[in-house]
């Protein structure tokens, strides 16, 4: 990690270098630490520490980028001449309104020590106690434990200066029997709050719960799908449909729905990159401040999000922080989910279902029609029967295919806590409830 | 570079390294989207470092860093070899790479237009030009076409006497349009779908394609599209168009027959494999006709290298031979594993070890995997197929952990009735597992259908690896496929 001062000195060169209209200049910082085990021994442990310039340069309303990672003066120089270079190659565009002015960024404590100094060893003996566990239910544990922490600094040429560092470690592991799995996983931006031992018990349980798991035929069932599974749906959505741009060229289940019932009336779901409870980023990657944005309220929708560029396209919005990195076709994007809990616990759920399928976490979930918001994939480490109020037998895993607004329409229930879920790629987060649903549609068996 | 490469190298040795290997990678980008008739991207990207990888305490550690600087050099040689005494407080077993592997040489992909001495200019007039004709046609609410070109200067040296040096070269180009209407949107793509089809290969890779002179068609298919009826549901013949069957043979057989995967070191993430060691060479995949081959080697494939990241030459494997499963993908260390199940097994690796850049450790990857094209003409099979549906260019697609259970969609299909091409349906998915499925492969287009498909986008790893794979396919027909999982 270079440290504020230094990617603001950065940042400066740049903006001096640059005989451009407008300049942005994004730098960022990072050490990331990954210990990765499987058959119940580490097998891959990495570390990576890397520095990224990334040059946005506007010649006329005609935008260039230029990317790199070499913090010399000569690699700065050269940035910022490739990025004006390729901006006077480019057509004028006319929906370009301007880059963000400067504007007060809240702080937000995203970064704890003990998360970036995490060691190697440290890492290890947090693996070694779940695979102590696997071995001990002669079960095989695969997973892994990363630390990683990275520091921001976005500047343009009028003015805007913000920076932020954050930390995150995150554990997961699989944990698999002769013909079961089960999984644990848990996320913050604090290491010491990583339970690797309750992680590790959470897998054995489910893997030793969903032995001899058996077929059970697709069609539409009562559902409690955990957090990792509700998760999982709310991020597609914000994926699929809940950016600015996804509703102008009417690709998002939201374009035409603005005011309208979409889903049933408990279902609330906000982007806010300010809460500590998720992986908080104060501002987007222009420098502006993020909003909090309610996107469906009571079922209703309400909201999307917007970078500038969107928001210049429509009378009367401005931009609610929530831009990508320069370029994207894709549009603004939420990418710190919340939804609302409601008050009941998963024991009250079950005790409530008297036939139905109990949903640790989805596999390979995927878009099959983005304005009908309709997706597929298959369940995963830890099916489960449910009868009379009780889980009664280990499931083979079952396909999806969904509208998940009808599904967010059928929720009966909706666990009273959120847990954070990290995303595998990056450091965005949701955070979800566990959710009770009825009428939920399996259109095959997995094998 | 032999003085940065050495320094580490022996600094790893001293440190009590068995094994040690350094990668220093520079990647070269650049990109250019139209989107709507606005350059909406021009970005020219670069990446430079170097990455350590070692055996020490019969463990692995790999450590990064941007800066290849001598003391830098030090740093991240001395934390691998901490990292990996620290991996081994849980090992199970001392890794075993086999035969050692000590090659000097050098690789450059066959370029014949250097796509980076293009003009800019060039490429964005071909692509306002496949704009300006999409948009021609009314109901066109997106059209967006890319180009983009990437290169990679590797030196690979190791404790066995290997430094190897390669640039490898990618140019591809595409296009998607949308059309949308009352609640409906639908897409049709060009020459493949995920944005551009991509090649080992220069700018004649673009001039090839042609990218506005199929512009309007595939823009009046999606309008089309959005009054088409919905593809039906029910056990059907179907045959898979080459892009299609491309993502189908990297879901169903490149991911399953990664050896990695077999031996469980993707579980938590990517997942297993349903091919384990007990099927090697006694497990039917398919039907007779099928023959799937892993290699390195061929022509403009997107997986196609001299050598892969641990300094292995590319080669070629039969992965199944007359619908046999015969062969993995391996890795140094995964080869002497499976050896210690089935001696027979060959003694080396097959090249298949792949890192996303110089901050990634190697995993095994797909290089190019193919199916070897069979006898047919479309238009004979088309006229062979009394009922069925001719489903082209992929639009959605998810698969079980254990690669067995899939469900693919695609953006356009066509009724075939009596052995002619019917009425344009909409929405088509089908949905299968792997050997039922290619136990029901019955008739594949021959070489003048081949072609490699370049998948730009497949994701593996913690942390997550994107790796650029070749897939060569010609139309193919399957028989009693369930098509169609949607509600009306």
């Amino acid at each position: 990690m270079l440290g504020e001062t230094r990617l603001a000195e950065i940042a400066q060169e740049v903006l001096r270098a640059s005989q451009a209209d407008q300049t942005e200049v994004m730098v960022s910082s990072s050490n990331a630490h990954l210990t990765r085990f499987a058959a119940n021994t580490i097998h891959q442990n990495v570390s990576e520490t890397d520095v990224s310039i990334r040059v946005r340069a506007i010649i006329d309303r005609k935008t260039g980028v230029a990317s790199g990672n070499e913090v010399t003066p000569e690699g700065i120089k050269n940035l910022v001449d490739s990025a004006q270079t390729v901006a006077r190659f480019q057509q004028a565009n006319p929906e370009f309104r301007s880059l963000p002015s400067p504007a007060d960024v809240p702080t937000v404590t995203a970064y704890v020590d003990a998360t970036a100094g995490f060691t190697p060893m440290a890492r290890a003996e947090g693996v070694e106690t779940i695979l102590k566990m696997s071995r001990t239910s002669d079960l095989e544990a695969a997973g892994a434990f990363s630390t990683e922490e990275q520091e921001l600094y976005i500047a343009n040429s009028l003015g805007v200066g913000v920076y932020h560092r954050g930390s995150v470690a995150s554990i997961l592991t699989v944990i698999m029997g002769q013909d079961s799995s089960g999984y644990g996983a848990a996320a913050s931006i604090d290491v010491n709050d990583i339970d690797a031992a309750h992680v590790g018990r959470t897998a054995v349980d489910k893997a030793l719960s969903s032995a001899d798991p058996q077929p059970v035929e697709p069609g539409d069932y009562t559902v409690i799908l955990e957090e990792e599974a509700v998760a999982d749906m709310i991020f597609f959505l914000g994926w699929m449909g809940m950016g600015a741009l996804s509703v102008q060229e009417e690709r998002s289940f939201m374009s035409g729905k603005f005011g309208q019932k979409i889903t049933g009336d408990n279902i609330t779901i906000w982007d806010d990159g300010q809460d500590p409870r998720g992986i908080p980023l104060p501002f987007d990657f222009e420098g502006v401040p993020k909003q909090k944005v309610v996107l469906i309220e009571n079922g209703v929708a309400k909201n999307v999000v917007y970078d500038s560029f969107t928001a210049g396209r429509e009378e009367g919005k401005a931009s609610t922080g929530h831009s990508l990195p320069a370029p994207n076709t894709f549009g603004p994007i939420p990418i710190n989910l919340f939804m609302a809990p409601g008050n009941a616990t998963k024991e009250q759920m079950l005790a409530s279902t008297e036939r139905g399928i109990w949903v640790t976490r989805f596999h390979y979930t995927n878009i099959v029609h983005p304005v009908k918001a309709i997706l597929t994939g298959m369940t995963r480490d830890g099916t489960y029967l449910i009868e009379d109020g009780k889980i009664t037998r280990p499931l083979k895993n079952l396909r999806f295919t969904q509208g998940i607004l009808e599904a967010l329409s059928n929720a009966e229930m909706l666990g009273s806590t959120l847990k954070l879920i990290k995303d595998e790629w990056n450091s965005m987060g949701t955070c979800a409830p566990a959710a009770k649903i009825h009428n939920f549609r399996f259109t095959g068996m997995t094998g | 570079m032999r003085e940065y490469t050495d320094r580490a190298l022996n600094l790893a040795q001293a440190r009590g390294a068995t094994y040690a290997d350094i990668r220093v990678v520079r990647r070269q980008t650049q990109d250019i989207e139209v989107k709507n008739g606005i350059v909406q991207t021009l970005s020219l990207g670069g990446t430079y470092g170097f990455g350590v990888r070692v055996v020490a305490d019969g463990s692995w550690g790999f450590a990064s860093s941007n800066r290849l600087e001598a003391e830098e050099i030090d740093r991240v040689t001395a934390l691998a070899v901490a990292i990996a005494k620290a991996s081994a407080i849980s090992k199970a077993a001392d890794v075993d790479l086999g035969p050692a592997e000590v090659h000097v040489a050098t690789y450059d992909t066959p370029v014949e237009k250097d796509p980076f001495e293009v003009s800019i200019e060039e490429k964005i007039d071909v692509l306002l030009a496949a704009d300006k004709e999409a948009r021609a046609v009314k109901g066109i609410t997106v059209a967006e076409s890319t180009m983009g070109s990437q290169r990679e200067w590797k030196t690979f040296a190791s404790t066995e006497g290997s430094y190897i040096e390669q640039v490898l070269t990618e140019t591809g180009v595409g296009m998607v349009v949308m059309a949308a209407a009352e609640g409906e949107m639908q897409q049709r793509s060009y020459p493949n779908s995920f944005g551009r089809h991509q090649g080992a290969a220069g700018y004649e890779f673009v001039e090839r394609w042609d990218l506005p002179g199929s512009a309007r068609r595939i823009a009046e298919e999606a309008v089309a599209l959005l009054s088409a009826p919905q593809c039906p549901s029910g056990v059907k013949t179907i045959i898979l168009d080459g892009p299609q069957l491309g993502l189908q043979i990297h879901e169903s057989c490149g991911h399953p027959v990664e050896l990695d995967r077999v031996f469980g070191t993707e579980a938590a993430f990517a997942g297993t494999s349903f091919l384990t060691p007990d099927k090697f060479r006694s497990f039917t995949y398919g039907s007779d006709i099928v023959n799937l081959v892993s290699d390195a080697v061929t022509p403009t494939g997107l997986g196609t290298y001299g050598f892969d990241d641990e300094g292995v030459p590319a080669q070629t494997t039969d992965i199944v031979k007359d619908g046999q499963f015969v062969g993995y993908l391996t890795s140094r260390e995964t080869a002497s594993q499976l050896r210690k199940i089935h001696p027979d097994a060959p003694e080396r690796s097959n090249a298949a070890m792949r890192a996303d850049g110089w901050n990634r450790i190697p995993i095994i990857r797909m290089n190019n995997v193919s199916l070897k094209p069979g006898e047919w003409t479309l238009d004979e099979l088309i006229a062979d197929t009394d009922d069925g549906i001719y489903m082209i260019t992929n639009k959605s697609w998810s698969i079980d952990d254990r690669r067995l259970n899939f469900q693919f969609g695609t953006e356009l299909a066509y009724e075939i009735k009596n052995g002619k091409l019917g009425r344009m349906l909409k929405n088509a998915t089908y949905t299968g597992m792997t050997p039922k499925f290619w136990a029901g492969c019955d008739a594949i287009c021959n070489k003048d259908h081949w072609h490699v498909w370049g998948t730009t986008n497949c994701g593996k790893g913690q942390p997550g690896q994107v790796a650029h794979t070749g897939h060569g396919a010609a139309p193919a027909r399957f028989r009693n496929v369930q098509v169609g999982v949607m509600k009306d």
